[in-house]
């Protein structure tokens, strides 16, 4: 996918709005960003995720000027940022605390940006009113902010942030402050407003729930590196190592050892798994005996009524991709159940069922023994 | 039939309200009989004599108390305006930057809320007659330099504390923001911080006026033979006796204090009512 982009990159011609060139942030012997180069193009919803403490808002921060790289170069739109305060780069934050001046009304603080840069009065005005009703605050405009919910001091630092056409919007956890109902809709409004104003949006989180649902490629970052970086789909489906499969979203994990590893099938023993084996269509082109990871999602796993024989695996031979286990607790979420299952071997995995009728007609119960299987094209054989 | 008494209803114990009542009585009592007496139509100021205004016009035309009264105003002032600059600045400063040794400046920026009076009024006669001798023949008001010094030093570290504290809840991120939206150090400053600590400003500032305005120890210490203030002339009224003019001259002292705080206070709930 990576060479994909890059390719499709290079046929349009596109120059990269932001450009990290190996760049690292280091206080004493603590290492915040560690040696990262990035490339983001205009008009990109581009997140930047990962657990705390991994150098993600760092990262935003030396891009917005509030950090100063300890090596590297960051470019905004080809021009090297240098020694470059921020008050003279062609970015705007919206902090993760929304920082909205509380001693200003609503239309000072959207105005605040365009008046230092003596924007005459009469554009000034009609650019806060256009901004202001682009966040859907344009009733509120005379308001203080100690007078407004957290939800719309947010929109009062978007408005403050686009009003001044950044070439790039940051935005930091902008919606970790939030309450779920109104998260929810934040993401969808965050990303129609982003198509709507066209501008580049660099999003900061931590929650992978977020970035899926709004990004256009995501960066995950682990202890100041990038861990891999792709569309949400790749990432999610096609994880390269364990953090990645991990952070994102819930998975099954087992270690074990590739047994044959042939151009288009491979086998992995997995000790948890025993006495079956797991099976992949396609080579995984690494050593064989050598220490590799399944990970399975917990969707993409079946389950079956108890039988004598192991039931049958798509895209995969008899006996193959298959575990037998017992139910030991049932989660139900309403849109889907989690089946918690105890294998033979005391492993406990999880197994996910969208309930998409109103009655189960298999009817699981909680002590029942059952089969587990994935098909063939399940399983990500991790290497590291 | 007596009603029981609520978990905390500590107010209607008896015990209490004697408590209560010794400490109002013992606070307010004297004062309450200094201004009665200031109306007190007799110069011995013990037995109550009748109602008078004769020694507030007596105060009002005592041409050396008024001198006293404008040179205390003055340095009120002016100490007051010095230590808000220094004391706001010291706060900045110790809020904002990590440096070796911040602890140790800090301390000593706090230090003249903690040495006993008398010794600073002591250091500070030491230091103007030996260090840094003061001339007496300066024209007003540059003659009260070294009262104003003096008051600045003990003054300024209250303004720190008080803006100190206020910095403490500033979301620096609103520093950020301000310099990301396209503001330098000093527009950040004038627009954000200082909008912030404004209430601390005016608190500090009020509370350094009074300090200033009240103080004797100090004062009569550094001040020369033909520099007096205010609290020191009444002191030096009270050698000769205690007539009901010293009084009339306490209770406008009193009075303008009063009418200090109420500012003040009136000022802060509006500043809170604000942010």
């Amino acid at each position: 996918m990576d060479q994909a982009l890059a390719k499709d990159i290079a046929d349009a011609d596109v120059k990269p709005i932001i450009s990290f060139r190996n760049i690292s942030k280091r206080w004493g012997s603590a290492v915040a960003v560690d040696n990262v180069s990035l490339d983001i193009m205009p008009g990109e919803f581009f997140a930047l995720l990962g657990p705390s403490g991994c150098g993600k808002t760092t990262l935003l921060r030396m891009l917005a000027g509030l950090e100063v790289p300890t090596e590297g170069q960051v470019l905004i739109d080809g021009q090297d940022m240098g020694d470059i305060p921020p008050n003279k780069r062609a970015v705007n934050m919206v902090f993760q605390s929304y920082a909205v001046f509380p001693h200003m009304t609503v239309t000072d603080n959207v105005a605040y940006g365009l008046k230092i840069d003596g924007v005459p009065q009469e554009e000034r005005d009609r650019r806060v009113q256009e901004s202001l009703d682009l966040v859907q605050l344009g009733h509120l405009a005379t308001r203080m902010p100690d007078q407004l919910s957290g939800g719309q001091r947010q929109r009062v630092a978007l408005a403050r942030a686009l009003v001044k056409k950044p070439k790039v919007l940051l935005l930091d956890e902008p919606l970790s402050a939030l309450d779920a109902k109104l998260r929810e809709a934040m993401r969808f409004e965050l990303s129609q407003l982003q198509q709507k104003v066209g501008i580049t949006f660099i999003m900061v989180t931590h929650d992978q729930d977020e970035a899926l649902a709004i990004a256009c490629r995501i960066a995950v970052m682990n202890k100041g590196s990038i861990a891999q970086l792709g569309a949400p789909s790749d990432l999610y489906e096609f994880p390269g190592s364990r953090f990645v499969a991990d952070f994102l979203g819930s998975v099954n994990m087992f270690e074990g050892t590739l047994i044959e590893d042939k151009p288009d099938e491979a086998i992995v023993a997995c000790p948890e798994l025993d006495p079956h084996r797991v099976y992949v269509p396609h080579a995984v082109l690494g050593q064989e005996m050598s220490q590799v990871w399944v990970a399975i999602r917990p969707e993409k796993m079946n389950l079956h009524k108890d039988a004598d024989t192991p039931p049958a695996v798509p895209e995969c031979p008899g006996s193959y991709n298959v575990a037998r286990g017992e139910i030991k607790d049932i989660s139900y979420l309403g849109d889907i159940s989690i089946f918690h299952i105890l294998l033979a071997s005391g492993r406990l995995i999880r197994v996910s069922r969208s309930n998409r009728s109103r009655f189960d007609q298999d009817n699981f119960n909680a002590g029942e023994k059952v089969w587990v299987s994935w098909a063939g094209s399940s399983p990500v054989v991790l290497q590291s | 039939m007596a009603q029981r008494r609520a978990p905390l209803e500590y107010n209607r114990m008896w015990q209490m309200r004697l408590w209560l009542f010794g400490v109002f009585f013992f606070l307010y009592a004297p004062l309450v009989a200094l201004v009665a007496f200031s109306f007190n139509n007799s110069k011995r100021n013990t037995v109550w004599r009748g109602f008078t205004f004769d020694y507030y016009v007596k105060l009002f035309n005592d041409q050396d108390l008024l001198i006293a009264f404008a040179n205390s105003l003055t340095i009120a002032l002016l100490a007051t305006l010095i230590s808000l600059v220094i004391g706001a600045l010291a706060a900045v400063l110790l809020w904002r930057y990590r440096f070796i040794g911040r602890t140790v400046v800090e301390g000593t920026f706090m230090l003249p809320l903690v040495v006993p009076e008398i010794c600073m009024g002591v250091a500070m006669l030491l230091f103007f007659t030996r260090v840094l001798p003061w001339p007496n023949d300066l024209p007003w008001p540059l003659s009260l330099g070294s009262i104003i010094i003096a008051h600045v030093s003990f003054c300024f570290p209250f303004v720190a504390l008080v803006v100190g504290a206020r910095l403490a809840s500033f979301n620096k991120e609103q520093d950020e923001a301000a310099r990301d939206l396209g503001a330098n150090d000093w527009q950040a400053f004038r627009d954000v911080l200082l909008p912030h600590i404004k209430p601390a400003l005016i608190a500090g500032g009020l509370l350094a006026f009074t300090l200033s305005l009240d103080d004797f120890v100090i004062t009569f210490f550094t001040s020369g033979p033909d520099t007096i203030t205010f609290p020191v002339k009444v002191y030096s009224m009270l050698r000769f006796s205690v007539t009901p003019e010293v009084n009339a001259a306490s209770t406008m002292l009193i009075l303008l204090t009063i009418v200090l705080m109420i500012l003040m206070m009136v000022m802060q709930s509006r500043g809170q009512k604000k942010g």
